[in-house]
């Protein structure tokens, strides 16, 4: 299929999602509105929401605060996964140890976490960045553990036969086949990262994109709900965007899936 | 001087072996906690500069053997001597070309030729120009910027073979390196293997379970038996002249006799080696 049509394809989604949304809050069906404004607000309304705020500048704020926090997230619980996958997949006794506990603190729903960092860290940005962490550590600690475990035995011996320490190991074989498993979750981890920011900021904060909905719900100004989603998810495309282009860049030595390897 | 103590001085002025391996037996204890005879009572010996094939049908423990002689697996009983002394961990001055897919898959082709000596510490330049001289005695020049990924399967076996003779072992370990080809890579393969290592005489223990390409590259083919508990039945030496070409060579009278005699005593193990596996 040409790119041009693949565009025109998922154009036209957009714009029936929009024609349905538009004629179901502004169209009576037999004196009834399918969609009562009240609830769904209109794509107008939401749209005129949208420009206002970047007109008026007021979003740039919550903008940057959900990013500084998302992107601290992601690097403080990208650096703990990858130390602590690191240390778990080279000492089995230390990992053995630490494994019931792993898996009860990964299967803990975070959300209930929020109002202890609160309490701990305040209502500033560190509490939100504490929740992201929770979130991106389990996923980069379980795909670099992965990683180092999964090193193919062949390249291994290889490795040794050629001569390789255990720091020339970790070097060439380890470290590289982590890095490989953790950037291909890279897309989870980033939107994790997101997702940890704006959930913290929802549950109690002053500034961000999580607050700007939570405000806007507080009123039931729905069209202010909706204006905030469509934001977020704007924002969350743009930062997919930058993800797969710099994992085009590291990934380089992978073999496309459309490549057969013969 | 007595006869006794003469022939004693002789033997010890002889020069040792490249690889010896004196009565070895490897054992494996499996899930269930049996144990697994993959090879008994197996002695062998390479000389300095021999090329040895080892042939035996499918699953006999061809490979165990060679793990062995790596070091990469240490025997339950028998020794490994490597130029008479005993091996105490990896085999240092073995280099081996394994069967699977070994290449760095993150490292481009001339990383992966240059990893070899850069692993000794040699400056990244100078290991870099050296693994483009290899790339190129194997054929790949021009090709030292692609990932292993982007090369067809001869290609990664060439970049494989390159990694390994750039630290110049003095004994090269093959598990079935051609296996994964089709044939007529496998003998343009067979004819470079040849090539380079007439230029620089090694000794060589190559696993095959192709009984041609054994007696086509080696000096000596040894046959073993099918596994479990697999023991050498046999052991023929190959009198054809070199330098030899793979395709040509098989053409050759004493090739097709000797082929003939080797084949008489393999089959028999070939059939009940297939029938341990199931046909497989």
């Amino acid at each position: 299929m040409s790119r041009a049509r693949l565009l025109f394809l998922q154009a036209l989604v957009a714009v029936v999602a929009i024609a349905i949304w538009h004629i179901g809050t502004s169209v009576p069906l037999f004196g009834v509105k399918l969609l009562p404004p009240f609830f769904f607000s209109t794509p107008y309304d939401v749209a005129a929401r949208v420009v206002k705020w970047f007109v008026e500048g007021s979003i740039w704020k919550h903008l940057w605060i959900t990013l500084i926090e998302a992107m601290l997230a992601f690097v403080i619980g990208s650096l703990g996964g990858v130390t602590i996958g690191f240390w778990f997949a080279r000492k089995p006794l230390v990992a053995a140890v630490f494994d019931p506990y792993v898996k009860m603190i990964n299967a803990l729903p975070r959300v209930v976490l929020a109002p202890i960092f609160a309490l701990w860290l305040g209502l500033g940005i560190w509490s939100k960045v504490a929740l992201g962490v929770t979130l991106v550590f389990f996923i980069v600690f379980f795909n670099v553990y992965q990683g180092i475990k999964e090193v193919s035995p062949t390249i291994l011996s290889n490795a040794r036969m050629l001569g390789m320490n255990e720091r020339q190991l970790m070097r060439h074989v380890y470290w590289p086949s982590a890095l490989s498993w953790m950037f291909s979750s890279l897309h989870t981890s980033v939107g994790f990262a997101v997702v940890g920011a704006v959930v913290g900021e929802y549950l109690g904060s002053a500034a961000g994109l999580g607050y700007v909905i939570q405000q806007a719900e507080g009123v039931f100004d729905v069209a202010g709900v909706f204006a905030g989603m469509f934001v977020l998810a704007a924002f969350v495309i743009v930062i997919d965007t930058l993800v797969t282009a710099v994992e085009k860049r590291l990934l380089v030595w992978r073999p496309l899936a459309a490549e057969t390897r013969t | 001087m007595d006869e006794e103590s003469a022939r004693g001085a002789a033997v010890a002025r002889a020069p040792a072996a490249a690889v010896s391996l004196r009565a070895t037996t490897v054992a494996f204890r499996l899930a269930d906690g049996a144990t697994y005879t993959a090879v008994e009572d197996a002695s062998l010996a390479v000389a300095d500069g021999e090329f040895v094939a080892i042939v035996g049908p499918t699953g006999c423990g061809k490979s165990t053997l060679l793990n062995v002689a790596a070091g990469l697996l240490a025997p339950c009983a028998g020794g490994v001597a490597i130029f008479g002394e005993p091996l105490p961990g990896l085999n240092r001055a073995a280099g081996y070309l394994f069967q699977a897919e070994a290449l760095f898959p993150w490292k481009t082709a001339i990383e992966n030729v240059a990893i070899g000596l850069e692993i000794d510490g040699a400056p990244p330049a100078k290991a870099r120009a050296r693994a483009a001289e290899w790339l190129t005695r194997v054929g790949l020049a021009g090709f030292g910027e692609r990932y292993p990924h982007m090369l067809s399967g001869g290609q990664r076996k060439r970049v494989g073979l390159a990694q390994v003779l750039i630290r110049d072992p003095k004994i090269l370990l093959m598990d079935e390196p051609f296996g994964p080809l089709d044939a007529q890579t496998r003998q343009i393969m067979g004819n470079l293997l040849l090539d380079l290592w007439s230029a620089d005489r090694k000794a060589v223990l190559f696993v095959t379970h192709d009984l041609e390409e054994a007696i086509a590259l080696s000096d000596r083919v040894v046959i073993m038996s099918a596994g479990p508990a697999a023991r050498i039945i046999g052991d023929w030496k190959v009198d054809i002249g070199r330098p030899r070409d793979i395709a040509e060579v098989k053409l050759e009278r004493a090739f097709r006799e000797l082929h003939r005699d080797i084949w008489q005593k393999l089959k028999d193990e070939v059939l009940k080696g297939y029938a341990q596996t199931g046909g497989g």
